[in-house]
């Protein structure tokens, strides 16, 4: 049963109403603006008759007294087939759909179906009638770009039901029926669409398990030094300028995943275009396929309005939860959570709660606490399993790390992958910060092979510093070569050259190569005593790596590369011994 | 049938209360009393109560003034007829040359849909090597130039709107001196640029709700010539002083302010605004460039702090010369591997030998000896600022590569320049 009521207040982008008859938290609510527009809103707050909701579009031209139609239903989803390759605005609207329909701008009122209704799918059914299911269990499969899509039981189910019926293979549109579904008399019509809210998190499964495999990135700094596991969770905080989206734009391109959800919340939209133009051309090394294929992209930048950028990522998230019920290894990369932060900020604002931190709602921390909650590794009900490892932006002000969104991500995450001004400057690409960042996942290398590997960073910068009040004249030889030696470690395994062809992405058994022969330079006892010489030698070997690093893996250029660093070594050796 | 309203209950601010019904949110009213008379707009309906922002400010408005609602939100005039003209920020001729009244176009209109924007692909030429060379301007880029007051800011706007080639140029003032206006009035003139360009002036001593409105009308004016396939500059000068405003008026409404003062929503209201920036497949463009003076130079101040996030980059303007470091075109790869095969490696290597020279300008400061090589590149960096990173430097691109392949080869061996050698072997200037 749904209810009306009347506008009695309009401020910002809330607007309240007061409502005769029931009304449910939550709920989707359209104002109806007097040339007839319907405006998609969400109640967040009732008092009494009134509702409190917030708009999902410009309130322009709405007045008091104008109709509200409350619905019974909460913000949710159309979940199906057709999913993968779409990009949808943080409503589920398919923005390409919306242009081809409605013109270069977005008109307030029009909504579009998620899914496509023409489309066939080849249908496989998996179960035989008098079979008993519960909720989210296979029905059937159809085949969506290179995966297997399982069309399950309703995730609403409760209880064990038996199928009735359900259709022979052949082809069907989502919306027809495939399934008849049958409990105490009762009976329900299955198709392949779900519809599931996106502030409830959609989990069903036998258990949830720890996260153990590590997700790679091919990047070496993260897969070595600070990795994530599949089903994990890491934040990347960073200052404008340091490189937060080129990190996650790489992610998205050379993870090993089946499926990443980009959402673009509240950040430029050059950038979405970016990838909106790129992936249909870029290819999957992986598949084969392009990159379009194995992506769905989020797009609510920060021209579009408020209240819908922060029901955006929730968007993102149950789609993420959605493909893991199907069985896919998902990544949801969320750029950025800050302007997520700050869209509730905007609205605990105008619903005059007290304020707690730089005017954040007092909620804020155990709402990014959920939010990271949601991704996980899981054991289906079939026995298989599946992830959604999520990773999120912030953008701090003035870059500064104390302030309540970072703090607040960091208790939650497993990785904190921190960018620094000061690398980006000095062009240290990717600009994490390796003596800042942390991570509580192992990697595709021992654990302490790399702490050992790492404390020549930190012992490199405390040399760095008292250099610099000293002067290399007042350095010793020893802590000369160890500071040249973290330098080195810097320059040709912490950075990769993104615009590198080969350098771009390094697979897990190229980074295990090179970690043993850096490592066999950082173990090098050189029996140098000139300073120059030391500086001369280490830029050499710099240069020669980084040839190394150039060069297709096992091609004869690698292997010219890697004799110029014996030479290298030997020479010295000879001269010096 | 217009309805007329004789009592304003409160005023505070620039912000009057009324009873009235059947308002709409955003809609304009016309306040008028003995003083003359303003426009407002709806800010808040509450019930019968209704929350208009006066634009001339409240100043002398009595309880007994008579409101009345227009019906519509902000429109503004569209036309070529524009062209030539300056209008107050407000949207109000200033120039006495009478009021445009045909085709009004509503004011902050919608959001572009991602879906059909194009990826920035057209360099813009600025006859400014440090732009052209080292952060190549793109069209339909939204870049702002973050400097500290006194820096010679408005002239390098000034110098990019004449020597950008635009179809029409729009310019934004927000909280103008009135001796900044006419330098920028003049400058047009002079530069024979007047006849395609539109100015919305809002001068320090108007009303500040004015100010607000200021880049909303230019940037919607722009909007209309893109989308008929305009390639449209917009100028904005100062984002600081629009968002001042803002602060003022979101704490007269009694928000509650999120970082010195100024309202959470800042990012949001200052990306609305730059995410105007736009190609379109048609043509049309937008490319935008915005002042926006950091107090006491600290970038992190909420306002340079924000637009940092918004926008592609920035020019940062210090002790008179576009810096070198502080400085980012994000959008530069877009572009600059199509010009010359020279371009990226010595927009690179300059830039490194420049870096070097610095530091050993610091290590000579510090009293370090200086070695041969310290010489070389102290000389370098002496020659580099006199003819490339000087404001007076004004020639094309082309002309500013084989300026610095000469600056290299006065100083250094190719060797020593870290170009790759076949670059130097096509471009070293042969003695």
């Amino acid at each position: 049963m749904s209810s009306t009521g009347r506008i009695v207040t309009v401020y910002g982008n809330m607007v309240t109403a007061e409502v005769e008859g029931t009304i449910r938290q939550n709920a989707v609510a359209y104002c109806q603006r007097s040339d007839g527009v319907r405006l998609m809103s969400e109640i967040i707050r009732i008092r009494g008759k009134l509702a409190d909701m917030q708009v999902f579009e410009l309130t322009r031209g709405l007045k008091v007294g104008d109709v509200v139609e409350i619905t019974e239903e909460l913000l949710s989803l159309e979940l199906g087939p057709g999913l993968i390759g779409m990009i949808y605005d943080g409503l589920q609207n398919p923005l390409p759909e919306m242009a081809a329909q409605v013109g270069k701008f977005l008109e307030p009122g029009h909504y579009l179906k998620a899914l496509d209704r023409k489309q066939d799918w080849d249908f496989t059914p998996l179960v035989a009638p008098g079979a008993v299911v519960t909720a989210a269990e296979n029905l059937g499969k159809v085949k969506e770009k290179i995966f297997d899509h399982f069309i399950m039981a309703p995730f609403s189910l409760t209880g064990e039901w038996k199928v009735k019926s359900i259709a022979p293979a052949g082809k069907y549109k989502v919306d027809q029926e495939v399934a008849t579904l049958e409990k105490d008399g009762q009976t329900m019509p299955v198709t392949m669409i779900q519809r599931w809210p996106v502030r409830i998190p959609l989990g069903i499964y036998r258990e949830r398990l720890l996260p153990t495999q590590t997700m790679v990135t091919k990047q070496r700094i993260i897969d070595t030094f600070f990795p994530v596991m599949l089903g994990g969770t890491y934040c990347i905080p960073g200052p404008f300028g340091a490189g937060k989206t080129v990190l996650q734009q790489i992610t998205s391109r050379y993870a090993e995943i089946d499926l990443v959800i980009v959402a673009a919340c509240g950040e430029r939209a050059g950038e979405v275009v970016e990838t909106l133009r790129e992936f249909p051309h870029l290819k999957d090394p992986r598949t084969g396929k392009t990159l379009i294929e194995r992506t769905i992209i989020i797009c609510n930048t920060s021209s579009m309005p408020v209240a819908a950028r922060e029901s955006s990522v929730y968007t993102a998230i149950t789609l993420g939860e959605y493909y893991r019920q199907v069985g896919l290894n998902v990544l949801l990369l969320a750029d950025s959570t800050s302007r997520w932060a700050q869209a509730l900020r905007e609205m605990s604002g105008r619903l005059e709660e007290i304020p707690g931190e730089e005017a954040f709602p007092a909620y804020l921390e155990s709402s990014i606490a959920r939010f990271y909650e949601r991704g996980g590794i899981v054991e289906l009900k079939d026995g298989r399993k599946a992830s959604l490892t999520v990773g999120g932006t912030v953008s701090p002000a003035g870059g500064n790390f104390e302030e309540p969104v970072t703090q607040g991500t960091l208790k939650v995450v497993g990785a904190f992958l921190g960018l620094s001004y000061a690398r980006s400057y000095a062009r240290r690409f990717p600009a994490i910060d390796p003596l800042e960042s942390w991570s509580k996942y192992s990697g595709v290398i021992a654990h302490e092979k790399v702490s050992w590997a790492h404390s020549f960073l930190k012992r490199g910068k405390s040399i760095f510093e008292m250099m610099q009040v000293v002067g290399e004249e007042g350095t010793s030889i020893d802590d000369f070569i160890i500071y040249l030696k973290s330098e080195f470690l810097d320059n040709v395994y912490l950075q990769q050259n993104s615009f590198d062809e080969v350098d771009a992405a390094c697979p897990v058994d190229r980074q295990q190569h090179l970690f043993e022969m850096v490592t066999g330079i950082l173990e090098h006892k050189f029996e140098i005593t000139n300073k120059a010489a030391a500086r001369d030698l280490f830029f050499t070997l710099t240069e020669q790596f980084r040839d190394w690093n150039y060069s297709p893996w096992q091609s004869d250029q690698m292997k010219t590369a890697q004799d110029a660093i014996k030479a290298t070594l030997s020479g010295k050796e000879a001269t010096n011994a | 049938m217009r309805k007329y309203y004789n009592k304003i209950d409160n005023i505070a601010g620039n912000v009057a209360t009324l009873k009235a019904t059947g308002v709409g949110y955003e809609e304009l009213a016309v306040v008028e009393g003995s003083w003359g008379k303003s426009l407002a707009q709806v800010i808040k309906v509450s019930g019968d109560n209704v929350s208009l922002q006066v634009f001339s400010g409240t100043r002398g408005v009595s309880t007994g003034d008579r409101v009345s609602f227009l019906g519509a939100s902000m429109r503004f005039s569209f036309s070529d007829d524009l062209f030539g003209r300056v209008f107050s920020g407000g949207g109000e001729a200033r120039d006495g040359r009478g009021e445009l009244t045909d085709n009004l176009i509503e004011v902050g209109g919608l959001a572009v849909n991602p879906a059909i924007r194009l990826m920035p692909h057209r360099m813009i030429p600025t006859n400014i090597p440090m732009i052209d060379v080292f952060n190549t301007l793109v069209e339909g880029q939204k870049l702002p130039i973050f400097s500290i007051p006194g820096e010679p800011y408005n002239e390098l706007l000034a110098r990019i709107a004449l020597q950008a080639e635009a179809d029409v140029i729009v310019f934004g003032g927000m909280g103008l001196k009135y001796d900044e206006y006419l330098f920028f009035k003049n400058r047009l003139e002079e530069g024979g640029a007047m006849n395609r360009s539109i100015m919305f002036i809002h001068t320090a001593s108007d009303p500040v709700v004015e100010c607000l409105q200021t880049p909303d009308i230019a940037l919607t004016v722009a909007e209309q010539f893109a989308v008929r396939g305009k390639r449209v500059l917009v100028l904005l000068t100062d984002m600081t002083n629009f968002s001042n405003a803002l602060k003022e008026i979101s704490i007269t409404m009694e928000q509650i302010p999120s970082n010195r003062g100024y309202p959470g929503d800042l990012y949001s209201q200052l990306a609305s605004r730059y995410e105007k920036a736009v190609v379109f497949e048609e043509g049309g463009s937008i490319t935008l460039m915005a002042v926006t003076t950091m107090p006491g130079d600290d970038v992190t101040h909420p306002v340079p702090d924000n637009t940092g996030y918004i926008t592609e980059g920035q020019f940062y303007l210090k002790g008179g010369v576009i810096d070198p470091f502080g400085s980012l075109s994000r959008l530069k790869q877009q572009v600059n591997g199509k010009t010359r095969d020279d371009h990226r490696a010595i927009m690179d290597g300059c830039i490194q030998l420049y870096a070097k020279c610095r530091e050993t300008r610091e290590k000579r400061a510090m009293g370090f000896e200086m070695s041969d090589w310290d010489n070389k590149l102290l000389k370098y960096g002496e020659s580099f600022e006199k003819q490339i990173m000087s404001f007076s430097a004004n020639i094309g691109l082309f002309d500013a590569l084989q300026q610095c392949w000469s600056i290299l080869a006065e100083h250094f061996e190719p060797r020593e320049t870290g170009i790759r050698s076949n670059l130097c072997d096509q471009f070293w200037p042969k003695k």
